[in-house]
């Protein structure tokens, strides 16, 4: 179970971007939302140790993780799939995927990681994580990755971002696949009504603060009405 | 398996550029400290050793396919400065792989250089894999190597050249000069790696004669603690060609790194590319690997490694 406990962060600018948030993670499946610099991203990289909070604490099955390098939380149980997926030039698909298991991965083994998020071994496993790859292709490496570390906890920052339509109905069933199989908790950011769909529990981020936490069936509605367009025209009329 | 008598010394340094005792068999030239240790040819390819100066010629007759010839040099001791000259002709409608390299065990306090002087030509539609690697270790003097390497690709031939020089070469003035006909390309990959004090210097001089004549030129370098590299390339294209350059460079502690590209086109068919980037390893690179379980410093070797391999 993931513990965040009266956590706040304000930029070195003096900038709050989170105010004294509150929340656990006990489910298998559970999805933050809110528009666009609500904080979301910001309290994914606070929990996989890339930014240090101002104040709070962050407890991971009883274990105090808040002073622990991004490192040690890895090795503790968090994993956490990037927005943007990182290149690396010289680095292949079988590499990070060695590198995420924590061992040589077989050929066999990458070929079941990469099947589950539509790719084929064959054609990836010896590629370069570099330019030559699309988002798309990254997006699915970056998500295969996580699957290889399998650990209690996979943060996931929107994993929709960059995929086209396409690929998006296969990424629903990626996510619906990693939700029957996970024995761990999987936290995941995303706009997407269809992701947001198969949450267990949903929170929703504004302006730096929960907002409201409940199932599905009491926060989309409420998602979907706040969702209005822009009024200032009207307003200028 | 060779007869050859190669002590567990030489072939230590041997195998710190790829090659093995085994491989010496056939038409090779093995040189040790400053001279001719051992040679030999086969029905296809005759290695003669030079009469008026230091070196070999190696003559592969046309038609030549799958052939293999490692012609390495190793210095095992200090104080040696060796120069020598390699004449590659190549028939036309070859398909061979040429393994070079220097290593050098330095256990002394004097310099020991080696000088080789490279040149290849290279017939119509004959495809050549050129792989060069160079090593060097030991004690306070310094190793020094300036290999030079002069190519010419008639009509349809191919050059794959790939050099690497990635531990304990003090001081390298690293030389490739391409002149390419009709329908030929050249393609050389070099990757280099400089630490302490050392000091590298690479310069590539193409030029794009023929129609369709095309050279991509990849270089990758990391520059560790307080040394230097200047990568200087030179392109010029004179008639309907693609001309690439790739300089990438990491750059470390308090290590410097120039480059100077330089395209010319002197037909208006000439596409010519340049890309150089310098920078150090980018903080989003560590910070994925370290969510994935490395420490800062496993994460930095990893990106090193991968980098230039």
């Amino acid at each position: 179970m993931l513990e965040i406990k009266n956590l706040s962060y304000t930029t070195s600018e003096g900038k709050t971007i989170l105010k004294n948030i509150n929340l656990s993670v006990d489910e298998k499946f559970v999805a933050i939302t809110g528009p666009n610099g609500s904080g979301k991203s910001t309290m994914a990289k606070i929990i996989a140790g890339i930014i240090t909070p101002t104040e709070g604490r962050i407890i991971l099955d009883g274990i105090d993780i808040t002073d622990m390098s991004i490192t040690e939380r890895a090795n503790n149980g968090v994993s956490f799939a990037f927005q943007q997926p990182v290149r690396f030039k010289g680095i292949t698909v079988r590499d990070i995927i060695s590198i995420a298991a924590g061992r040589d991965v077989s050929f066999d083994e990458a070929c079941e990681y990469l099947s589950e998020v539509g790719l084929c071994a064959r054609e990836y496993i010896t590629r370069e994580i570099n330019d030559s790859l699309s988002g798309g292709e990254l997006k699915r490496i970056e998500i295969a990755t996580a699957f290889a570390r399998s650990t209690k906890l996979t943060i996931f920052d929107e994993p929709e971002a960059g995929i086209d339509l396409w690929s998006f109905q296969s990424l629903i069933k990626v996510f619906e696949r990693m939700y029957e199989q996970t024995n761990g908790s999987i936290l995941i950011i995303s706009h997407q009504e269809r992701i947001l769909s198969f949450a267990e529990k949903i929170i929703l981020l504004s302006a730096g603060e929960i907002a409201a936490v409940g199932s599905k069936e009491d926060i989309l509605p409420k998602l979907l009405a706040a969702n209005e367009a822009c009024n200032c025209r009207k307003a200028v009329n | 398996m060779s007869d050859l008598k190669i002590s567990t010394e030489q072939q230590d340094m041997l195998s710190k550029i790829s090659v093995m005792a085994d491989n010496l068999t056939g038409a090779f030239s093995l040189r040790v400290d400053g001279s001719s240790y051992a040679k030999g040819s086969s029905e296809n390819v005759k290695i003669i050793a030079k009469a008026d100066l230091p070196g070999i010629d190696i003559r592969i007759k046309a038609g030549t396919k799958g052939e293999k010839i490692h012609i390495p040099v190793i210095l095992t001791q200090t104080g040696i400065k060796d120069l020598v000259y390699n004449d590659f002709y190549i028939g036309d409608d070859c398909d061979v792989t040429i393994v070079a390299g220097c290593g050098i065990h330095n256990c002394g306090s004097e310099e020991s250089s080696h000088d080789g002087i490279h040149s290849f030509h290279i017939g119509k539609n004959s495809r050549v894999i050129y792989l060069e690697k160079h090593y060097g270790e030991g004690g306070n003097g310094k190793n020094v190597m300036n290999p030079t390497t002069i190519v010419e690709i008639d009509e349809g031939g191919y050059m794959e050249m790939d050099t690497v020089q990635i531990q304990g070469v003090d001081n390298t003035i690293r030389t490739t000069k391409g002149k390419l006909a009709d329908k030929a390309t050249l393609k050389i990959t070099e990757r280099i790696m400089t630490d302490g004090e050392q000091y590298a210097e690479t310069h590539f001089d193409v030029d794009l004669n023929g129609v369709d004549s095309g050279a991509h030129v990849i270089s990758r370098s990391v520059a560790r603690d307080k040394s230097r590299q200047l990568f200087i390339s030179n392109v010029n294209g004179n008639n309907k060609c693609m001309g690439h350059t790739e300089c990438d460079a990491i750059i470390m502690n308090e290590a410097s790194v120039s480059a100077v590209p330089k395209i010319s086109a002197n037909s208006t068919d000439a596409s010519l590319i340049h890309e150089a980037a310098i920078g150090k390893i980018a903080g989003d690179q560590l910070i994925k690997l370290m969510t994935l379980g490395l420490t800062e410093k496993e994460a930095e070797e990893r990106i090193i490694n991968g980098f230039i391999k």
